[in-house]
């Protein structure tokens, strides 16, 4: 599995970085999404996925 | 024509009408005849509330869009400057970019400590001040109005003037004179903060804006915050106790049981769902939903406490389980207008609810439950008053 975000089209809702804090993380001025790993370690890949389902913007997707 | 008007009015308290349970049992789309006699579109399923709220070809703005129930109309007019919540992209981007810094999560956690101050401080107030008391105005209300006034930057002995205003504002009775008197004062006060802002500027959020935005949308940007913070965590503090507290087993669990309290805030804000007249979109273009063709110009209203208790999202949808999985509700929206402060309202909730219940063991209500006034009257439903003793 491999993550990517958009922060173009990110609107700082925050929900990934609440879903999967070891994955996702939000920039401390702009609170877009930042990637803190774009392969997740085994185990996470649901809660990956969850999150990407949560995400308002379609900003994080998985490939 | 259609013969259905939004339906707004309960059999139960935390139930959504029966009538738009029966809807949603017959389908997702509905027609529906605006408060104006526009005829638009009713949606009571999830996967197209989601799917529209996600969509660009909806716009929210606010001349475009017909009003669910009468008292709206007077209110559906310009945006004022700032009122990014009722812009589309990218003029809304603008605001949205500026503030979401300010919301994330990790700030939203570093706020905790404060808000556990804020609580613990009420919760003094209350136990010295002796049962009974109302709930609202002691715990509900002060919790996120202390919270949201020192973020922003607003003075909280201010409060009294900008609470009755608003309250005037979001009671679907108000006439429209009413209405619009009450939104000059709150702009009125709060042009005058900004103008304080711009000359002696604190550490606060809205100091932190005024390089960024003109006097006219700075004014508009705190009111929507402050409105926002206010009526919207108040509701769910009171409606989410007064349900909590007919639910024995769920609130034992939400009082003793630390790994429930994050699951358990996200359950009762899909069973409670205070966002109950709308969101409404209004179409650009003609767009298909689910097989229906809705037209460009066509208003579309979503009935959120119905879609939230959606059986083919939600099993048991009409159980309140602090348990189960109860992410992916629409109380806080989806797409470009989700909450910008649902994280801030989170953190708020789950320091609340478990230190009220910890605190107060015997909390109960005071009042018969049929007794407790409920906000159907308001644009944000919840509780006016929740008396308790203990």
């Amino acid at each position: 599995m491999k993550i990517t975000a958009d922060t173009t089209v990110c609107i700082g809702a925050g929900m990934c970085a609440l879903t999967v804090p070891e994955v996702f993380d939000q920039s401390e001025d702009e609170g877009t999404v930042v990637l803190l790993r774009e392969v997740p370690e085994e185990g996470q890949e649901e809660a990956v996925r969850r999150a990407v389902s949560l995400c308002p913007s379609g900003a994080i997707s998985v490939s | 024509m259609s013969d259905l008007t939004f339906p707004i009015a309960r059999q139960q308290p935390f139930d959504p009408p029966e009538e738009a349970t029966a809807l949603r049992q017959q389908g997702a789309m509905h027609r529906l005849t605006f408060a104006d006699g526009h005829l638009g579109w009713l949606v009571t399923g999830y996967s197209a509330a989601r799917s529209i709220l996600a969509d660009p070809r909806f716009s929210n703005r606010p001349e475009r869009l017909h009003p669910v129930v009468p008292a709206r109309m007077q209110l559906q007019r310009d945006v004022p400057p700032g009122f990014f919540l009722r812009m589309d992209a990218p003029e809304h981007t603008r605001y949205r970019k500026l503030l979401m810094g300010q919301f994330t999560v990790r700030r939203m956690k570093a706020l905790e400590p404060r808000i556990e101050e804020i609580t613990h401080s009420c919760l003094d107030a209350l136990q010295a001040a002796g049962p009974p008391a109302d709930l609202v105005e002691s715990f509900a209300l002060p919790i996120p109005s202390l919270v949201i006034c020192e973020l922003l930057g607003v003075p909280y002995e201010d409060r009294v003037e900008f609470q009755e205003a608003t309250k005037i504002l979001v009671n679907l009775e108000t006439k429209a004179d009413d209405a619009l008197a009450a939104f000059s004062r709150i702009g009125a006060y709060l042009s005058e903060l900004i103008g304080r802002k711009r000359s002696e500027p604190a550490d606060d959020l809205l100091s932190g804006l005024v390089e960024d935005l003109n006097h006219e949308e700075l004014t508009g940007v705190a009111f929507l915050l402050l409105l926002a913070g206010h009526e919207t965590t108040a509701n769910m503090l009171g409606l989410g106790t007064y349900a909590l507290l007919t639910n024995p087993g769920q609130l034992a669990a939400m009082r003793d049981d630390p790994s429930v309290v994050e699951n358990g805030v996200e359950e009762l804000l899909r069973y409670l769902t205070i966002i109950h007249l709308g969101p409404v979109r209004s179409a650009l273009e003609d767009v298909e939903v689910e097989g229906h063709l809705v037209r460009a110009g066509e208003s579309i209203a979503l009935h959120l406490p119905t879609v939230n208790r959606d059986p083919s999202r939600f099993q048991d949808a009409d159980r309140l389980d602090l348990q189960r999985p109860a992410g992916g509700h629409l109380t806080f929206g989806h797409g470009i207008h989700q909450c910008l402060g649902q994280q801030l309202a989170r953190a708020e909730m789950r320091i609340a609810y478990p230190a009220l219940l910890r605190r107060l063991p015997g909390l109960r209500l005071a009042v018969s439950p049929e007794e407790v006034p409920m906000r159907s009257d308001m644009s944000i439903y919840g509780v006016h008053r929740l008396p308790v003793t203990w």
